[in-house]
């Protein structure tokens, strides 16, 4: 199957090989949790909700007393994919899925400035489209700063491919399931280092280089969004306040 | 046993309606989802080079507006309450706007040497960089980010609120909106009888006929335990158990520091505490002193004829609570003449208890904020 057309140069969604999906994120959804955020990239759809930093509910998971603890959930919803999902949580994906974002945002939040606390971050997938990983993260970037847990910097993920020898960024679940290389990288905006790469199958490695190089420029546009999404939140709850 | 935060009980909640999820797409559209997502085929976003980053133009987001109340507002409604909300960024200080930050934006400061760095600021590459959102405060050579939407930051000697959770030896944990929970010892807490003692084994055994599990509290914040929790202490007779009320949480931002946290208004018979946390109440009025009385009364009571909190008193709590509700889902700090105001404006229009957490007195609320704020800021003008 031809993923970008030769004559065209377009891809199956009509996307040209270095373009986006559309981003949307709306902050403020779950009324309960204390950071809460809605994201979207095309067709997939993630919501997050931050709790924290509150009591450590089981002592025993408390390793280090001096930090806070993260946890992470990530669940995806029965209804997200095309056929309706059998187990949404308990399945060796998620939990891999669980861990990854888990690791990906302690890197970036001061976990010392909340000693004896713990921060919660669930995200579930309302609709699976292809990159579900990533903007679980951009979405648990925006709940947290919207919770006001204080991080060193925005995270954020972007996945790419490498299909019919081109470089693609942002795969959706067609391009996804082609079989070919995916590689999801996240990192941290500002300061430029990376917190997340994570590959499916294999690439020579200069063509690596030049999937992730396009792969880090997504998340640096992705960074762009968050920060006015985030900046345009903040000063109307400032005006607001009076 | 441990009640978790989340299954929090809801003491009588009379007008209370909380709308609690989110909206998908509902045809009402409510007023968060962005204006100009135009919906039709995906019009993909070109990754360029971060500095000029080529993004599909998306109008203003909405979102802080409407976060706890789920409300579907009409056309003519979502018109006036744009409007009143565009009133209120307008009048609201430049500089206000001009010192909004996001996590990893650099601070600007002049004076690169002698700059404390304060809360949620970090130093990175010798540039002054934000870790929270928030709005940048000076104040002389300390620089620091205010949050918004944090959790309580306490001090020594606030007001707060607060639900217990545990009764644990010789102490209570109570939940109050910070990182830990506070705690309140047997010995910060004035014995029903009022005598001055050491607090012996039996009093503790009898701790659970002070306070239980769920009972809400006002207290006051001691100091802090080296672990970083809180401590609390409710010897004075204003302090304790509160009954016959409604608490309620809002963001603890919208609560500011004052002199007075306890008010009693008269017209209505009712006392309004509000929390530094967050966490206010308002209940019935009850007489400072009564303890002793109490205690008494007690044993008299043989079959269970209590006194219940008159109807009309029921209602102007309601009111109020309402009123609290609906400043808070708008986001507007809370202050004793404010909520006041919005309970008064309510009876003056008519607007029924129920309906206040309604679209029409939210849009009303929003414009009279808005026409409030802008005769203050003329009369500030004109005296100058």
């Amino acid at each position: 199957m031809e993923y970008v057309n030769p004559l065209t140069g377009f891809r199956v969604d009509g996307r040209r090989p270095n373009e986006m999906r559309q981003l949307k994120g709306e902050i403020g959804v779950v009324a309960k949790a204390d950071g809460s955020a809605l994201f979207e990239m095309g067709n997939t759809r993630v919501i997050a909700a931050v709790y924290g930093p509150r009591e450590v509910q089981n002592k025993g998971q408390q390793v280090n007393s001096k930090e806070a603890l993260v946890r992470c959930e990530y669940r995806m919803a029965e209804f997200s994919t095309g056929d309706r999902r059998r187990k949404p949580k308990g399945d060796r994906r998620s939990t891999e899925i669980s861990l990854v974002i888990r690791q990906t945002m302690e890197a970036s939040i001061l976990t010392h400035l909340m000693p004896r606390s713990q921060i919660d971050i669930f995200v579930q997938v309302l609709q699976a489209d292809g990159g579900t990983r990533s903007a679980c993260i951009n979405a648990a970037t925006l709940a947290l700063a919207d919770a006001g847990i204080p991080m060193r910097d925005i995270v954020t993920s972007c996945s790419a491919g490498y299909l019919c020898s081109i470089p693609l960024l942002d795969l959706n679940y067609i391009e996804d399931s082609a079989g070919g290389p995916d590689v999801t990288v996240g990192i941290l905006a500002k300061m430029d280092k990376v917190t997340l790469l994570q590959m499916d199958a294999k690439l020579p490695m200069d063509t690596f280089e030049n999937v992730m190089e396009l792969a880090i420029e997504g998340c640096k546009a992705i960074a762009n969004y968050i920060r006015e999404v985030l900046l345009e939140n903040t000063k109307q709850l400032e005006c607001q306040r009076g | 046993m441990r009640v978790s935060s989340e299954t929090r009980p809801n003491p009588s909640g009379f007008g209370h309606v909380l709308l609690g999820f989110l909206p998908f797409r509902t045809s009402a559209l409510p007023l968060h989802a962005t204006a100009c997502y135009s919906g039709e085929g995906p019009a993909p976003l070109r990754a360029q080079c971060a500095s000029s980053a080529y993004l599909c133009s998306r109008g203003p987001q909405r979102a802080g507006a409407m976060r706890d109340l789920q409300l579907s507002l009409n056309q003519t409604q979502r018109v006036r309450l744009e409007a009143a909300l565009h009133e209120l960024q307008s009048l609201a200080p430049a500089a206000a706007a001009a010192a909004a930050v996001t996590v990893a934006d650099t601070i600007p400061v002049n004076d690169e040497d002698n700059i404390l760095k304060g809360h949620g600021t970090s130093d990175q590459d010798g540039e002054v960089v934000a870790t929270l959102c928030g709005v940048v405060e000076r104040v002389n050579k300390l620089v620091y980010v205010r949050t918004l939407r944090a959790r309580y930051k306490p001090e020594v000697g606030d007001i707060i609120v607060g639900r217990v959770i545990e009764i644990a030896p010789k102490r209570w944990r109570l939940e109050i909106n910070f990182s830990q929970d506070a705690v309140l010892m047997l010995s910060s807490m004035s014995l029903p009888d009022g005598i001055q003692r050491r607090r012996t084994a039996v009093d503790e055994l009898n701790m659970r006929s002070i306070f239980e599990e769920n009972d809400v509290i006002c207290a006051e914040v001691r100091g802090f335990q080296h672990d970083g929790s809180l401590h609390l202490q409710a010897r004075s007779q204003k302090y304790g158990k509160l009954e016959r009320g409604q608490l309620l949480i809002v963001p603890a931002y919208l609560v500011k520091r004052r002199k007075q946290h306890f008010h009693h208004l008269e017209r209505y018979d009712v006392d309004l505490i509000l929390g530094c946390n967050g966490f206010i109440w308002v209940g019935e009025h009850v007489v400072v002193g009564e303890n002793t009385d109490k205690i008494e009364d007690k044993p008299a009571l043989s079959s269970e004829v209590e006194n219940f909190t008159p109807l009309e008193t029921r209602k102007h709590i309601c009111r109020l609570a309402n009123a609290v509700r609906v400043l808070s889902a708008l986001g507007f700090t809370l202050t004793v003449e404010l909520i006041i105001e919005t309970a008064e404006a309510s009876v003056s229009s008519n607007v029924e208890i129920n309906a206040m957490l309604g679209a029409e007195f939210f849009v009303h609320t929003a414009e009279a904020e808005a026409k409030r704020r802008a005769d203050l800021l003329r009369k500030k003008s004109g005296a100058r």
